[in-house]
Parts: C-alpha cells; sequence; structure tokens
C-alpha cells in the first residue's frame, strides 16, 4: 500500500471516516520542512501495510480547520468516522510506527504469515 | 567495539563529521532521534550557506544525509539515552540496545526553551507554536501573541504582522535584547503591540487557545490577552544532559571544548551549536564536524 493523497473532501469522507478499520491521516504542506523529512518515513510504513492518507492542508484548508490542525507535521488516527488520537511534531521513527500500528490491515494475520 | 566513531545527532555538525570520518575509512555510525537535519529542517529557505543559496532546509538536509549514507555512514535512528565510558571507548545505551565505539563526536545541538507555564504543553499544536515560518500561515487575519525579547522573538513578530490581523510581542523587560534594525522595523508596523515588562504566567483555553494571562515582572498587575495563537521565542537551551559528567559545561549549559572539539574526557568530541562559540549556524556546524571527526581520527591512530 502507498499515502493515498486526498484531494477532495469527498475523498476524505471516503477514504478516512467511512473507512472500517483506522486511518492515520498526515496534515503537512509543501513549505513544511519537517513534514517533508518525515514523509520517507510514513511512506515506509506505508508499505509496511499502515493504513495513512496524506492532506496537503494548503489545498484542504477546510478540513485543517475543521479538525483544529494548527501546527504542522500533524498527525490524526481516525476509527469509526471520529478522531481518536493525535501527535503534533516531529517524533521519533518508532514512535511514529507504534501509532500506525492498530491501522495496519489484518495485521494478526500478516504476522502470522510472516512468522 | 562496534564502531571506531559514534556520532550523537544527525545535523548539520553531525552528518559533516560522518561524512569525514568514513571517507578516513573509519567504522562510523550516527544516531538520531527525530529526523536528519535537526534545527535547520524548519527552514524554508536558506540564503547564507556558501554554494547553494536559497536551497530549503529539508532539501539540504535530505542531501546532507545521503551524502553521508551513500559513503558509508551507518545511520541508527534511535535516542541515546545514556553515555558511559568503558574500557578503550564508550557505550552508548537507546532504549533497546546497546552500541560501543571508540571514540564519540556529540552533535546534539539545541532544543527550544519553553515557557514552563501551565497549559503551555497541552496546548503545543493547538495555538502554542515554537516556529512561526512553520505556523504562521494558520493565523491569517487572527490575533497572535509572540513571547520574548531577542532576535527570533523580533523576527517571528515581523513575519506573523504580514499574516495576523494584531500581534502582540510580550517581553519581560523594558527594552528588547535583539538587533537595533530589527527594533526600529517593528516599531513601524500599525498592527503589532508591544507589551513590555510582562511576562507570562498561563495559557488559556479549552479546545484550542484563546488568550495568553501575563503578569507584570515588577509589580502585580495581571491580565490576559485574547489570542488563537502563541509562539515561544524565549531562547534555546542545549541538548548536553548525556555529557554533563564528562565534558566541562558552562553556565548556561555549552560545552567547553578546545579549538580541535576536544573535552576533558580523552575519545570525546563535542562539535556544533551545543558547544561554546561565537556564531551558531550551518557554516559553523559544518565546520566544527570536519574538526572533530579529523581530531576523533588523529586519536584513533
Ligand atoms: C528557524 C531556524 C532558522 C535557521 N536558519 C539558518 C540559516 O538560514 N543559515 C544558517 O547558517 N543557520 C541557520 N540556523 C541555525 C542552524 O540551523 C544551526 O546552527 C545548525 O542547525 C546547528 O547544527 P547542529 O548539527 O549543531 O545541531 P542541530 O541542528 O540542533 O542538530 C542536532 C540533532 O541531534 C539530535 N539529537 C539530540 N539529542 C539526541 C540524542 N540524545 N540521541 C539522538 N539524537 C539526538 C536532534 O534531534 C537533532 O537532529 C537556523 C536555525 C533555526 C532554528
Amino acid at each position: 500500500m502507498s499515502v493515498t493523497e486526498i484531494t477532495s473532501a469527498e475523498e476524505f469522507r471516503k477514504v478516512v471516516l467511512e473507512s472500517q478499520t483506522p486511518v492515520v491521516v498526515d496534515f503537512n504542506a509543501d513549505w513544511c520542512g519537517p513534514c517533508q523529512m518525515l514523509r520517507p518515513k510514513i511512506e515506509k510504513l506505508a508499505e509496511g501495510g499502515a493504513k495513512i492518507a496524506s492532506v496537503n492542508i494548503d489545498e484542504l484548508d477546510d478540513l485543517a480547520e475543521e479538525y483544529e490542525v494548527a501546527s504542522i507535521p500533524c498527525l490524526v488516527k481516525f476509527a469509526g468516522g471520529k478522531e481518536i488520537d493525535r501527535k503534533v511534531g516531529l517524533l521519533p521513527e518508532k514512535k511514529v510506527a507504534k501509532f500506525v500500528e492498530d491501522t495496519m490491515v489484518g495485521s494478526d494475520e500478516a504476522e502470522v504469515e510472516e512468522a | 567495539m562496534d564502531y571506531d566513531v559514534a556520532i550523537i545527532g544527525a545535523g548539520a555538525a553531525g552528518l559533516t563529521a560522518a561524512i569525514y570520518a568514513v571517507r578516513a575509512g573509519k567504522k562510523t555510525a550516527v544516531f538520531e532521534k527525530l529526523v536528519a537535519g535537526g534545527q535547520i529542517v524548519n527552514t524554508p529557505k536558506i540564503s547564507n550557506y556558501p554554494g547553494t543559496p536559497g536551497i530549503s532546509g529539508a532539501a539540504w538536509s535530505q542531501a546532507l544525509e545521503k551524502q553521508a549514507s551513500d559513503l558509508g555512514a551507518e545511520m541508527i535512528y534511535d535516542e541515546v539515552l545514556q553515555l558511559e565510558q568503558v574500557d578503550n571507548g564508550f557505550k552508548l545505551s537507546t532504549e533497546d540496545e546497546s552500541y560501543t565505539a571508540r571514540t564519540v563526536i556529540v552533535a546534539t545541538g539545541l532544543n527550544e526553551r519553553k515557557m514552563e507555564v501551565p497549559g503551555e504543553a497541552k496546548f503545543i499544536g493547538r495555538g502554542v507554536s515554537f516556529c512561526a515560518t512553520c505556523d504562521g500561515s494558520f493565523y491569517k487575519d487572527k490575533t497572535v501573541a509572540v513571547v520574548g525579547g531577542g532576535n527570533t522573538a523580533l523576527s517571528d513578530a515581523l513575519y506573523l504582522s504580514d499574516l495576523a490581523k494584531k500581534v502582540y510581542l510580550v517581553h519581560r523587560r523594558a527594552e528588547f535584547r535583539g538587533e537595533f534594525a530589527l527594533q526600529e522595523k517593528i516599531k513601524t508596523r500599525k498592527n503589532v503591540e508591544l507589551v513590555l515588562g510582562y511576562m507570562p504566567i498561563e495559557v488559556v483555553g479549552d479546545k484550542r487557545v484563546t488568550g495568553l494571562k501575563i503578569r507584570e515582572r515588577e509589580g502585580t498587575l495581571e491580565k490576559t490577552l485574547g489570542v488563537d495563537g502563541i509562539f515561544v521565542a524565549v531562547g534555546k537551551i542545549p541538548s548536553n544532559q548525556l555529557i554533563a559528567d564528562l565534558v566541562e559545561l558552562d553556565e548556561a549549559g555549552y560545552a567547553i571544548t578546545d579549538d580541535k572539539c576536544g573535552t576533558k574526557t580523552p575519545g570525546l568530541f563535542v562539535a556544533g551549536d551545543g558547544r561554546v562559540k561565537e556564531l551558531r549556524q550551518l557554516v559553523t556546524a559544518t565546520a566544527d564536524g570536519a574538526v572533530a571527526a579529523s581530531s576523533a581520527i588523529d586519536f584513533l591512530a
């Protein structure tokens, strides 16, 4: 899986709010240096099976406002259409991995297969 | 020993040290708790580093990290929690692992100083910010406070005055410490209100910041400024906790070294913003990295 680039509020609703499993949304912007540095790590986790969507706050400023994002990078975890957790600012790689852990689609099965 | 040279911190100083150490054939690891680049990743544009005018801090950091790791430096994304002297070298411990190295270069840089008032920690990312260029655009046509009196506070206030409706500049003294030219510029901004002689005592809000409570420094008068955002620019503190017992620190916590970045502990070097020096910039951080690496290489010879 790769990071899903959200391009509209409609897509946000489908991919994030209506998702059957938890999703982490990475709120970011092109001018945000820490966001650029975090991005490769987020991509790696998405490739590893984490469900992550990306919202550019300049393109979708209504969403940033609705979810009261006032500082980026900002990772917000959604489940059942609601925010359940968030992390603001740069985080150690391990903590990012931990934060997205429960978005791993069928993470249990994947672990069994690998074992 | 796992490594000839272990470097703590992948900022400008640490990554430059890595380039010099690996090119000298030394087995080198760089430990980084967050992301490569350190403080400079926050800067949209670097204008004064020789040879790369206008590059963003993130692009510069990515290029530097790639250069170091392509040359063979091992990048370990983990926080070093403890540094101890052992026979013939040092032991570095992270949460789950420990590593040994014959020499260590500490390049852990600086951290933002906090206001240390109630509400500050709770509202980080919900109105409290330590970086105007990063978060300023969230406050278009809003009211913000900048806390501090040095160059960072003054330039933050200037930057924000172009975006926000109103900027309070709160400083505990009657005079600013920052450059005269910046002070003069501030005075020309109609939407900047100076609140001098007051110190912050509490960040107030519910879901988000709604105000900053302040108190007279030499009095008892208290008031609350109604603001949507608070930009904290009260200085930086060196991240030298790891080496407090191994290195001489000055009263502000900066490491005292000789001109080869050496410390009182043989084999332990300090490079970058965390050491006592006049100018804290990329060019001096990278210079320190090169010097510290060559000192480590000499030590290993
Ligand atoms: C907003 C801003 C703009 C700036 N603009 C410019 C500019 O235009 N030009 C210029 O020349 N300079 C500029 N500077 C200054 C420049 O960024 C610094 O001088 C330089 O980054 C110092 O590099 P450093 O390697 O010493 O430390 P830092 O950049 O502070 O890097 C230290 C690194 O060590 C890591 N670390 C700390 N403790 C540990 C630990 N225990 N374990 C593992 N890792 C650890 C940190 O996460 C960090 O990545 C700017 C600074 C700021 C804040």
